[in-house]
């Protein structure tokens, strides 16, 4: 009899303690419902919907890879994916180009720094909708800024529509995009930099190395993971550009600015071929995907480090 | 001789690189100032290209007021992304910080793979779902309203927020929670007189990072709201731009792109180290 007291009053505060780790399941249930409800659920709904033929109204019906198939000949999708490695390519070169000397600039906290710092990321935390129409009717012809300004100062014979050819549309929205952006990259990049050991930058200095070396042999290989996850974070945004060349370009001139995203939207909304959409999504899902693979390579503990 | 020279090397250093800072500084700054100062002209002149920028033949809100003359109105697409901004906000607050405390502090069956699970979302493009969202919406009803814009936005702020959260839980010494458990606390006493008031810095930083994300997200709320009146602001704005209402008024576009702008610029003024905690939770990870 006593034993058993014993025994079950040394039992129960375990059942019990294992029973309120239990409650921790409460606590994550409705997170995990979100999750599962609006994306696990509809994850699953893409790849099987991309095996069907599924109008808007009306019944769908099971075709296999048909709509796969059908990707290969559609031109118009691999011009647009053409176009979004392009522009993804040449944007982030860009991004790069200004915002890494931004970062060294504002790294070491000197007067104004922090008030250079705020001015420079200010464009980052207007959204991408606001910015375009911002700079859509700056590049507007008739009431915008650019080719009024131009022409005024002499510079061209005639008021010359930035967004009716390509290149001009092109150029004009990567500089948005730059001035939109960089502010953001310069401060993922600030926190690599001062990640780095100031001693390690004066003992190459006592050694005589100049700035340049100092830079290739202690900054560059330091940074190394701040400088993938700021390169990841660009392409991953770059490969799903959608606002600025529908706001701005309409995907124009002559479908020419069409991205990945666009030609989906275009497939899925406009035209209502679901179907066909979902297997698009399933392409570009998978690229992105594969995206994400490289990056957690790129972004692995240094060896022997850490 | 030799501290005079270096005295004015580091005068001209110092001069290269405020002038540098000055410039950049302008350069970021004058496409938002321009916009904002130009729509302070009346219609008339705003229609002219904005040389200067700032209004001449008099001040006027006549942009603002025309603005809540197309469609349904700027206020009732105001509104719509108000609502939408503070219920994603109080919402994806409330799921994270249960859902944080839940992985921080307990031990459940499968509780590393619910969180891999929730992260692991941050590698998928919603872009690329959207249609069966929209499907889903329709079964559960959801279908062209503003709560179920809410869902989806809460579902892409989680990856990040109950990261935020369950690092921010990590960090409070278990020592707190055991004096408050002897003083008799239970979970939620726990969770909201104790935990709380330590993890508050981090509650700002993801609430501030989905009102932002709420407010200026574009794509979404273009394929999910199909009815003029449940328009959120850029929506509504891009089809004013798009010249749905007939020619385009730039002048009440631009009222429209600072009443955008405007909100996210004070908040990240106000809150700016949180904003870049944030981003330093994420890029430190």
């Amino acid at each position: 009899m006593t034993a058993v007291a014993t025994i079950s009053a040394f039992a129960k505060p375990r059942a019990s303690a294992s029973l309120r780790q239990w409650v921790g399941l409460l606590y994550v249930l409705p997170a995990v419902a979100f999750v599962v409800v609006f994306f696990v659920i509809p994850l699953g709904m893409t790849a099987w919907m991309s095996l069907n033929n599924w109008p808007l109204m009306g019944e769908h019906s099971f075709i296999g890879f048909d709509n796969y198939v059908a990707i290969l000949r559609d031109t118009r999708f691999w011009n647009a994916l053409k176009f979004t490695f392009y522009y993804t390519v040449i944007v982030t070169i860009a991004i790069f180009a200004v915002a890494f000397p931004l970062a060294i600039f504002i790294e070491k906290p000197r007067p104004l720094t922090n008030l250079y710092r705020t001015a420079f990321f200010m464009p980052a935390v207007v959204g991408f909708a606001s910015a375009s129409l911002l700079w859509s009717w700056l590049l507007n012809v008739d009431s915008g800024l650019f080719s009024p300004a131009a022409y005024d100062l002499g510079l061209t014979g005639k008021k010359v529509n930035l967004l009716a050819t390509f290149h001009p549309a092109f150029w004009s929205i990567i500089a948005m995009v730059v001035w939109k952006v960089a502010g953001f990259t310069m401060i993922i990049l600030m926190t690599g930099l001062q990640s780095i050991p100031q001693d390690l930058q004066e003992a190459a200095v006592i050694d005589g190395a100049g700035p340049l070396a100092r830079f290739r042999a202690i900054t560059l290989p330091l940074m190394r993971r701040t400088l993938a996850l700021a390169l990841i974070l660009s392409v991953a945004g770059s490969i799903l550009a959608f606002d600025q060349f529908y706001i701005i370009l309409r995907g124009g001139p002559r479908n020419q600015t069409l991205t990945a995203v666009y030609w989906i939207f275009n497939q899925s909304f406009v035209s209502f071929k679901l179907g066909y959409g979902a297997a698009l999504s399933m392409v570009l899902l998978a690229i992105l995907v594969a995206l994400s693979l490289v990056q957690l390579w790129l972004l692995r503990k240094p060896e022997g480090l850490d | 001789m030799a501290e005079a020279m270096s005295q004015n090397r580091k005068a001209a250093f110092s001069l290269a690189r405020h002038s540098t800072g000055v410039i950049a500084s302008v350069l970021f700054l004058a496409p938002i100032v321009w916009t904002v100062l130009s729509t302070f002209k009346p219609a008339q002149e705003a229609r002219q290209p904005p040389l200067p920028p700032w209004p001449t033949t008099g001040f006027s809100i006549e942009n603002y007021e025309t603005l809540n003359s197309f469609g349904d109105g700027l206020w009732v697409s105001a509104q719509n992304s108000i609502y939408v901004s503070v219920m994603t906000v109080l919402l994806s607050v409330l799921v994270s910080v249960l859902a944080g405390y839940g992985f921080s502090r307990f031990r459940f069956p499968f509780r590393d793979f619910f969180f891999v699970l929730i992260l692991s979302t941050i590698m998928i493009p919603f872009q690329s779902i959207l249609t069966p969202i929209f499907l889903v919406l329709t079964r559960l009803g959801l279908h062209n309203t503003l709560t179920g814009l809410v869902c989806v936005y809460v579902t892409l702020q989680l990856p990040f927020s109950i990261f935020m959260m369950r690092n921010a839980f990590d960090a409070v010494p278990r020592e707190i929670e055991e004096a408050a458990r002897m003083d008799g606390a239970n979970n939620v006493t726990m969770l909201i007189k104790v935990m709380l008031p330590l993890v508050w810095p981090g509650v700002v930083t993801i609430a501030l990072f989905a009102f932002l994300g709420a407010w200026n997200e574009f794509l979404a709320a273009l394929v999910l709201m199909t009815d003029q009146s449940k328009f959120t602001l850029p929506v509504m704005m891009t089809a004013l731009q798009s010249g749905r209402f007939g020619a385009i008024d730039w002048g009440a576009v631009q009222a429209g792109v600072t009443v955008m702008m405007v909100p996210c610029l004070i908040l990240f003024l106000a809150l700016q180290r949180f904003y870049i905690r944030g981003l330093m939770a994420g890029a430190v990870k």
